[in-house]
């Protein structure tokens, strides 16, 4: 049967292309590791997308209930990689809270000082990899050369680079150097001359202050970037009330424009390590925001991240006189076989992407009876779906690079 | 809001034969919700003025058992299967713990999920919540849209994180233990 069409111009229009399913992942450069999005498209536009997860399931949580509490530390660092000491703060809290225990001064300044610059690692990582996902390659390298010297000072506070478990319960591990070597990155980039030994405290002010003026160049690569702008500018707007009922948190939380940081708003026993720290925290609208943008699109949630850049450097230069006058030692004696109580507890912590949650059940045993850990990636990523509706193919790396997740946290 | 004033707010409105009649003493202290009637109080602490409870931080499966019979006597618990709801409000700034509990098996006969009422029509990161404590703890949630395995590959066998799971040897030719 033929179709009789009167006015050729409605054709344009109604003509519709066959639904096809496009398989993106598990080896997909820019899924950030092994997510599998399955994405059922009309031609150019995405009209659903299904993530699948759990390629890199280890299922810690029952590995956790066959180990005593710090022996599940090393574990938590494998979450999330990127910034495995705010995964290790998050569950040293949760234990110290079950068992009523509280750290003193030194080791809460020192934890304050390493989960800041954690988090300027991390969302280093975050920005040099959007850059990555949409097609520019400079950030990624500058932002890894950053990142590079923060793994020296971790390198040289506990000996790893990548997974720490330094903070443990009680305080950390060891505590801060006295005097290192500058490392080799930062007396290259400083042009002075290599293998100096100084204060560390002093050396950490060094790359502050580099780090400071690179974050202005950060924005003109990149922030600022024409092109930029465009890619991200008004695509993925994630609602503030879809935000909320999906659980979202962190900065994919405050770039839809509600207020809250568990820093500030958290339990007593998190928020106590912050009260005498002056800090902001960055939510949508922003000022400066470029025209195109709009509250919960791709560009507000990594310009959250750059400006808590900003705002975790304030934080490292508060603590760092608040722990050098601070007395006591910086690990209290937690022992290896301590029994939990019968009693259960759980704790969000602010991690860099989002409110990291441990929930431990004691039963009277060194073993917990369970040891969940709410990812906060997982919540981040249920909505990809929502936000990917309607976007054309090419924005889809855009969009998820946006929500910057781990799926180390993801799968667990 | 403290969880005396909730609960007691929850009494008025549910009875005690939904929400107990009393919270129950703890660290973080909870409400143990009757299963049939958990998705009308969420409803009602989602959408209260006082309570705005819209943010579900965490929902997760607990199995309650101690499969070697030597152990069982200083265990101190009955075997039952828990449902744990973390809430939270944006705006009001307070956190709650709801509980829901039931048997391990439905009907008592080993290897019938246990059914609950799924809460993905209150908050919509129930969906993956309750996945998750569907493929790894083994709770069926009633009324969920899109009741799949989510870590786990679909043909997976068991769930992980009940008491008496058995590892398998072998899965797809990959040796296992």
């Amino acid at each position: 049967m033929s179709m009789q069409v009167e006015d050729p111009r409605v054709v344009e229009f109604d003509v519709q292309t066959d639904e096809m399913l496009v398989n993106m992942g598990p080896q997909h450069p820019s899924t950030h590791g092994v997510l599998r999005l399955l994405l059922r498209t009309d031609g150019e536009i995405v009209h659903e997308c299904t993530p699948h997860i759990g390629y890199l399931h280890r299922c810690a949580e029952k590995i956790g209930e066959n180990l005593a509490a710090p022996q599940w530390i090393p574990y938590t660092d494998r979450m999330d990689y990127l910034a495995a000491m705010n995964m290790n703060l998050g569950f040293a809290l949760a234990i110290e809270k079950m068992v009523g225990m509280e750290v003193n001064e030194k080791a809460m300044h020192l934890r304050v000082f390493i989960a800041e610059l954690g988090r300027v690692a991390s969302h280093l990582v975050a920005m040099g990899t959007y850059g990555l996902d949409l097609g520019t390659f400079s950030p990624f390298l500058y932002a890894f050369r950053e990142r590079e010297i923060i793994l020296d000072f971790f390198e040289e506070i506990c000996g790893a680079r990548l997974t720490y478990s330094y903070i443990t319960i009680g305080g950390a591990t060891h505590d801060l150097p006295e005097e290192i070597e500058i490392p080799d990155g930062l007396s290259a980039l400083l042009k002075i001359k290599k293998g100096g030994r100084k204060p560390f405290f002093e050396v950490v002010e060094m790359f502050l202050q580099w780090l400071e003026k690179r974050i202005v160049e950060y924005h003109t690569l990149l922030t600022r970037n024409a092109i930029f702008i465009k890619r991200t500018a008004d695509i993925g707007i994630l609602t503030r009330e879809i935000a909320i009922s999906y659980g979202c948190t962190g900065p994919v939380l405050r770039g839809s424009g509600v207020d809250y940081d568990l820093r500030r708003d958290g339990e007593a026993i998190y928020t106590r390590m912050y009260k005498d720290y002056d800090f902001e925290i960055p939510v949508a609208p922003f000022e400066d925001a470029p025209r195109d943008a709009v509250v919960g699109d791709c560009w507000s949630r990594f310009y959250v991240r750059m400006m808590e850049v900003v705002q975790a450097i304030r934080l490292v230069r508060q603590s760092i006189p608040k722990y050098q006058a601070a007395e006591g030692t910086h690990r209290e004696p937690f022992k290896f076989n301590t029994k939990l109580p019968k009693d259960e507890v759980y704790l969000e912590t602010e991690a860099p992407r989002g409110q990291m949650g441990f929930y431990v059940v004691g039963n009277g045993n060194a073993e917990p009876l369970r040891c969940r850990a709410k990812s906060s990636c997982f919540c981040n990523l249920s909505i990809t779906d929502k936000i990917c509706r309607g976007v054309p193919l090419a924005d889809v790396p855009a969009v998820v690079g946006s929500l910057d997740v781990v799926m180390g946290e993801i799968d667990r | 809001m403290d969880i005396q004033e909730i609960h007691s707010i929850l009494l008025e409105k549910f009875g005690a034969a939904a929400v107990g009649n009393a919270p129950v003493a703890a660290t973080d202290p909870w409400i143990t919700v009757d299963a049939d009637s958990i998705v009308d109080v969420s409803t009602f602490l989602r959408d209260d003025e006082r309570m705005q409870f819209d943010h579900l931080n965490d929902l997760c499966g607990c199995d309650y058992f101690e499969p070697d019979p030597k152990k069982a006597d200083k265990f101190g618990h009955d075997p039952h299967i828990e449902v744990v709801y973390q809430l939270s409000s944006i705006t009001l700034k307070h956190r709650l713990k709801l509980k829901v509990m039931g048997p391990r098996w439905k009907n008592d006969e080993q290897g019938q999920l246990p059914e609950f009422p799924s809460v993905s029509g209150v908050w919509g990161i129930a969906d993956w919540h309750e996945r998750e404590a569907y493929d790894l703890v083994g709770i069926y949630f009633q009324n969920h849209p899109n009741l799949r395995r989510i870590l786990c590959p679909e043909d997976w066998v068991g769930h992980a994180l009940r008491k008496d799971y058995d590892f398998p040897l072998e899965y797809h030719g990959v040796r296992g233990r």
